[in-house]
């Protein structure tokens, strides 16, 4: 066996030992160190898996919220212009204006932790630090009636908080509520004896302008 | 203006439609309706014939004028619009697909629309980085080089907003299949099935979900069922052949066939493996369907089937009596479309249109009648059928189901009002 061939069968062994010690895997990419998983892994769920350690008060949410937050959200979290209503909205689910806020509709506490932490204020995201998301939730959660002016928040009580929605929620159920939209030989001819129409587009004229097409049929 | 279809010519009308049951060829021939008029006669001589236009004289620019091509000028007008007064903001929010000016199966690529949470990121993809951390027995991170080294496919897929149609839950809103169809686009892509990604890291035994999570300044987040993942989601980075648009993604994001847009988390930078669900932002306060009884769906992934005639449509419309093409996409997140019925007159009378192109699982199929008009007024509309034997309701049945403010998952039937001129309308009928 020649030199090259020795070195080559070595280099095999090595390959076989190394990427085929665990059957099926590519042996692409490398470890995560704990440093980059904590990093990134920021997200929190209803149990309070991911919560960091902090806290924060309604009083100190309060300040931060008139600093950072009430130009788009309104000082009461009621919103501003177009921007959407953290509080309020009670009872309006069932109505022609559904009002939905984090206390009239949002089922956990934990999806406000997790969405400011990643994604407010908007333009600056993830300057918040713990304590501060923890302040600013209390605030809102105090707008939102849930609970009192003196209350502070932590990972300690955070999973104890209760938002009053929580179980208007259900999984998809389209297979059986919408089982008459499965079915077999839909009406083909003299469907219905007249048709009226009932709500045009064009009355309520909010498309934005097209430059203007002359209509001339040939 | 009489609102009804009085005038319409019933008889001319099925004659133009093929012939229901009651008429035959013969019938529709002896009306005398399918004979087509002679070609007409040219009164003088046409210059574009008769004079030598520059084209033909001069000559055309280089091949080195355009190193990335772009459509002829003349197309100038085919490009996605927004509606302005339907967000806050123009860094969260959407845009639409000019779908009356396309034809066959596949969006171009710039003409993809486009749905941002935190604005387009302009990722670096030698910085871009997939953390895979969770249930799983290795922890990995892994490059866009580690992932072009992996065995690849390649699959054609629609992908469609879960608030596509949304704003016509109340009623005929905006004129223009563009606006109330319009997010919604279907392309190839090239990329990792998830499940080699997820093997290489090793699934514990109580992973049950994983959550995607996008690297732009929304960080957007949702959660996908194990069963989901394992199945058919693709990491991709590949679009029609190219590397993704930025609006779309670049340089990696997932691929969730058949299931509502914003789970195809963009700029796609981890996975975490878990046995719950997280409950994010816009799995809870967004992309909750809101029922008549104040209760809401969650996680209602699949996006039903549903069909729209794109030509003739309020953007697009008849310009000619005589021969037509009217024509029109249709797709179900539940499988492959098997049929697409169009009626011309309000749903009356259907013929079953003819599907031409390659017609795939959870991808839009197009869809063509050929007719004839005589400038009667018409009410279009179509209905898609999949092979799961779903068949697309009408608005009228999703609203006795859901009442008006569930805003997501709107797949009722469309009608077009094709008026004497020509002009075409969004309306609503009974």
């Amino acid at each position: 066996m020649s030199r090259f061939r020795k070195v080559f069968a070595a280099a095999l062994v090595i390959a076989a030992t190394a990427g085929a010690a665990e059957a099926g895997r590519l042996g692409l990419g490398r470890e995560a160190l704990p440093e980059e998983v904590a990093a990134w892994d920021i997200d929190i769920r209803p149990d309070g898996q991911g919560l960091p350690p902090g806290k924060g008060s309604v009083k100190e949410g309060e300040a931060l919220f008139l600093e950072k937050c009430a130009a788009c959200h309104g000082e009461f979290g009621e919103g501003a212009a177009r921007w959407p209503v953290l509080a309020g909205g009670f009872g309006s689910l069932k109505s022609a204006a559904p009002e939905k806020t984090i206390g009239s509709f949002w089922p956990y506490a934990s999806t406000s932790f997790d969405y400011i932490r990643r994604a407010m204020p908007f333009g600056q995201a993830q300057t918040l630090s713990n304590d501060e998301v923890y302040a600013l939730i209390a605030f809102l959660l105090s707008m939102n009636d849930v609970v009192k002016d003196d209350f502070v928040l932590s990972r300690d009580n955070f999973t104890a908080v209760k938002l009053p929605n929580e179980d208007a929620f259900y999984l998809d159920d389209r297979e059986t509520a919408e089982k008459h939209f499965w079915r077999k030989d839909p009406c083909m001819t003299a469907c219905k004896d007249k048709v009226e129409i009932t709500g045009r587009a064009r009355v309520i004229d909010v498309t934005p302008d097209d430059k203007d097409k002359s209509m001339k049929v040939e | 203006m009489n609102q009804t279809a009085k005038g319409l010519d019933r008889r001319r009308l099925l004659a133009a439609l093929g012939g229901g049951a009651a008429l035959g060829a013969g019938a529709a021939a002896g009306i005398g309706l399918t004979a087509r008029p002679a070609a007409a006669a040219a009164a003088k001589p046409d210059p574009a014939i008769t004079e030598v236009q520059d084209w033909s004289r001069f000559l055309g620019e280089g091949v080195a004028a355009h190193p990335y091509g772009k459509p002829s000028k003349y197309e100038a007008h085919v490009v996605k619009r927004d509606v302005e007064w339907l967000t806050a903001g123009r860094e969260s929010s959407v845009n639409f697909t000019p779908l009356h000016e396309l034809d066959g199966i596949i969006t171009p690529n710039g003409l993809c629309f486009e749905r941002h949470h935190g604005g387009i990121a302009e990722v670096d993809p030698a910085k871009h980085r997939l953390m895979i951390n969770g249930l799983v027995d290795r922890q990995l991170v892994f490059t866009m080089d580690d992932i072009k080294r992996m065995p690849r496919t390649n699959r054609i897929y629609f992908l469609e907003c879960a608030a596509n149609s949304g704003m016509e839950w109340r009623g005929a809103q905006l004129n223009g299949c563009q606006f109330t169809h319009g997010m919604i686009h279907n392309v190839m892509y090239t990329g990792v099935p998830l499940r080699l990604l997820l093997e290489e890291a090793g699934l514990k035994t109580n992973a049950k979900w994983i959550m995607v999570e996008g690297g732009d300044a929304a960080g957007m987040n949702r959660s996908i069922p194990i069963e989901k993942a394992l199945d058919d989601c693709l990491i991709a980075f590949k679009m029609n052949g190219e590397a993704l648009r930025a609006e779309q993604g670049y340089p990696l994001r997932i691929v969730v066939p058949g299931w509502e847009g914003n789970m195809w988390v963009k700029w796609l930078r981890r996975i975490e493996v878990g046995d719950q669900p997280w409950h994010a932002r816009e799995e809870t306060s967004k992309y909750t369907d809101l029922l008549a009884d104040g209760r809401s769906r969650r996680f209602t992934f699949v996006m039903d089937a549903k069909s729209v005639v794109t030509n003739p449509s309020p953007q697009a419309p008849l310009k000619f009596k005589g021969p037509n093409v009217l024509t029109g996409m249709a797709w179900s997140g539940r499988g492959t479309i098997t049929r697409v019925d169009v009626t011309l007159d309000g749903g009356r009378n259907w013929r079953t249109a003819r599907l031409d192109g390659p017609v795939l699982p959870r991808s839009v199929a197009r869809f063509y009648v050929d007719f004839d008009w005589q400038g009667e007024e018409l009410m279009i509309q179509s209905r898609a059928m999949d092979d799961t034997g779903y068949v697309q309701p009408t608005k009228a049945e999703l609203r006795a189901v859901r009442g008006l403010n569930s805003i997501y998952h709107n797949n009722g039937i469309q009608t077009w009002l094709v008026r004497a001129n020509g002009e075409t309308e969004n309306v609503e009928i009974s």
